[in-house]
């Protein structure tokens, strides 16, 4: 049976995800650098989950499976890299703007 | 051979003051740059590339042929992009856009669009990054990461350089940070103040407040105390010179332009305290040039289309995410960008069903899915041409190696001549 927790979602760019993009898309450094969901320890405790284990996320827009890594994000909050996990997770409704909402989505964390 | 002060085209700081030594036609070291400017150096490719259709390699006029057949075929044109080449490029797909009555559009649509649509409803009390690194004594990093993002920001522009008139450096400035999260940024902040997603705007219009000398009734406002926020706004009427840097946690959340125009008549408020200024942190090395461009071309910073045979402008139809993701465009021209790799799913799935050319000098995920991929140069290593800083201040990007691939301003200008012979 899987377990469901609730988090907000923020996307933004790093500094290790910006040097790999030069390596190219396909290269094991991009594919490092923005494969991963950071959780704060405290939800990492809470839920009983170890790092390096692959966890799914999920939004009303679609889902991705990446490595969950401690980070220094208060609780309730996740971050992801810009990539294609955090595209897959993102809508594509801009409300009459352009930008999709890359920032401040709900999302779940499943956990198996 | 090392060749002085080179502008390194990554990001929207545009360092200028780079070094790069090269041996034999090949870049052997980088000198001052970032961990991401180093990168975009020692990875250029510099060898021989040959244009290919449906994954086949053929000549140039071959590929041209392919490329505008596409773009003459389809009712709906989108070209997108523009914000990894030079401005003479922009020039030329904006005349590419006009001939074919298509949808251009830039990556600003994904990062500082919603900044546009503020400033255009407020204004823009601006300046440059050398009145910044002279005279700001009160930064304000808001919903930005430099010491990730624009990593030499601190160094060049802001925080630690030294200026005229302030030769203290880091020690004559305040530095404040506004984000969700702690990052990189905010360890080196004076002050950090930690606000709730999504309460940007609730936290701009408490300051608002509290400038007009209003009391509020609660005790914090975003889960920022009021009494914090009344010491900021105390340090913002004293200051001599202040700036809020801001970036897309203010325009990719909840509000978006909202966000930016109180942040923007924040600003202008302040202004009849002291001199106070607003600045969007430009994320792709000449994305301010897009809108600069467009703008003097067309009147409209992005998400132009020329369907009716004259420019219109309207952020949520012409934008690339929304045209891609209501399946409206049935072609894409793609140049110096990689939405595939950044666009929601849908808007990308959209791309990958229908044809799609690609300029780019990298082998992308985009150009991985394109019927026609045109290899170039890359501008500021193998060629040369303008970009403009974050600022709006335009730098001329230096050719620095040979290559024998042609630049995005000559594949564009073959096109529009292809475009011009097909329809005489």
């Amino acid at each position: 049976m899987a377990t469901m927790a609730e988090f907000i979602l923020i996307t933004g760019r790093t500094a290790k995800q910006g040097a790999a993009l030069h390596k190219g898309k396909d290269s094991s450094e991009y594919r490092q650098a923005t494969g991963f969901v950071q959780m704060s320890r405290e939800d990492r405790e809470r839920l009983g989950v170890e790092e390096g284990r692959r966890v799914r996320l999920r939004t009303a827009f679609g889902e991705a499976e990446l490595e969950l890594r401690e980070g220094d994000v208060p609780p309730g909050m996740l971050f992801v890299p810009l990539g294609p996990g955090a595209n897959a997770l993102i809508g594509a409704d801009t409300e009459g703007t352009g930008m999709p909402d890359s920032k401040g989505l709900p999302v779940e964390v499943e956990l198996r | 051979m090392m060749i002085e002060n080179v502008v390194c085209p990554f990001c929207g700081c545009l360092c200028d003051d780079i070094a790069v030594e090269v041996e034999d036609n090949r870049i052997t070291a980088v000198k001052k740059a970032c961990a991401s400017g180093r990168s975009l150096f020692v990875n250029v490719h510099t060898q021989a590339a040959k244009p290919t259709v449906d994954g086949e390699e053929v000549e140039w006029p071959q590929a041209i042929d392919a490329a505008v057949r596409i773009l003459n075929d389809a009712a709906n044109p989108l070209i997108y992009g523009l914000s990894s080449t030079a401005s003479e490029a922009q020039r030329k797909a904006i005349a590419l856009a006009d001939l074919l009555g298509a949808t251009i559009d830039s990556t600003s649509s994904v990062c500082h669009g919603p900044t546009t649509i503020g400033i255009q409803s407020q204004g823009e009390p601006t300046c440059t990054l050398g009145e910044v690194k002279h005279r700001a004594d009160l930064l304000i990093f808001w919903g930005c990461n430099p010491a990730e993002s624009h990593q030499r920001h601190f160094a060049r522009y802001s925080a630690l350089t030294r200026g005229k008139l302030t030769p203290g450096g880091r020690k004559d400035r305040t530095v404040v940070m506004v984000d969700v999260r702690p990052t990189l940024s905010s360890k080196r902040a004076d002050v950090f103040l930690q606000v709730r997603p999504g309460y940007d705007f609730e936290l701009l219009n408490a300051l608002r407040a509290l400038l007009k000398g209003q009391n509020l009734d609660v005790d914090q406002v975003g889960g920022v105390e009021v009494a914090r926020l009344q010491d900021l706004v105390e340090r913002m009427k004293s200051c001599r010179f202040g700036v809020i840097f801001f970036g897309m946690g203010v325009t990719q959340t909840g509000g978006k332009h909202l966000n930016v125009a109180e942040l923007v008549a924040l600003v202008a408020e302040l202004n009849a305290y002291t001199r106070f200024t607003a600045m969007p942190m430009r994320g792709h090395g000449n994305v301010a040039g897009a809108d600069c461009t467009l703008t003097w071309q067309t009147g409209y910073p992005f998400a132009v289309s020329f369907a009716r045979g004259y420019p219109q402008y309207n952020p949520g139809e012409f934008t690339a995410v929304d045209v891609l993701a209501r399946g409206e465009a049935d072609a894409a021209l793609i140049i110096a960008s990689d939405p595939m790799a950044h666009f929601p799913r849908r808007a990308a799935q959209r791309l990958a069903q229908i044809p799609t050319i690609v300029l780019d000098p990298e082998m992308s995920l985009t150009a991985q899915a394109a019927r026609v991929v045109l290899p170039t140069a890359i501008y500021g290593v193998s060629a040369a041409g303008t970009a403009y800083r974050m600022d709006n201040v335009p730098l001329p990007l230096k050719k620095i190696v040979e290559s024998p691939r042609p630049t995005d301003e000559q594949v564009l200008d073959w096109m529009i001549e292809r475009v011009k012979t097909c329809s005489a």
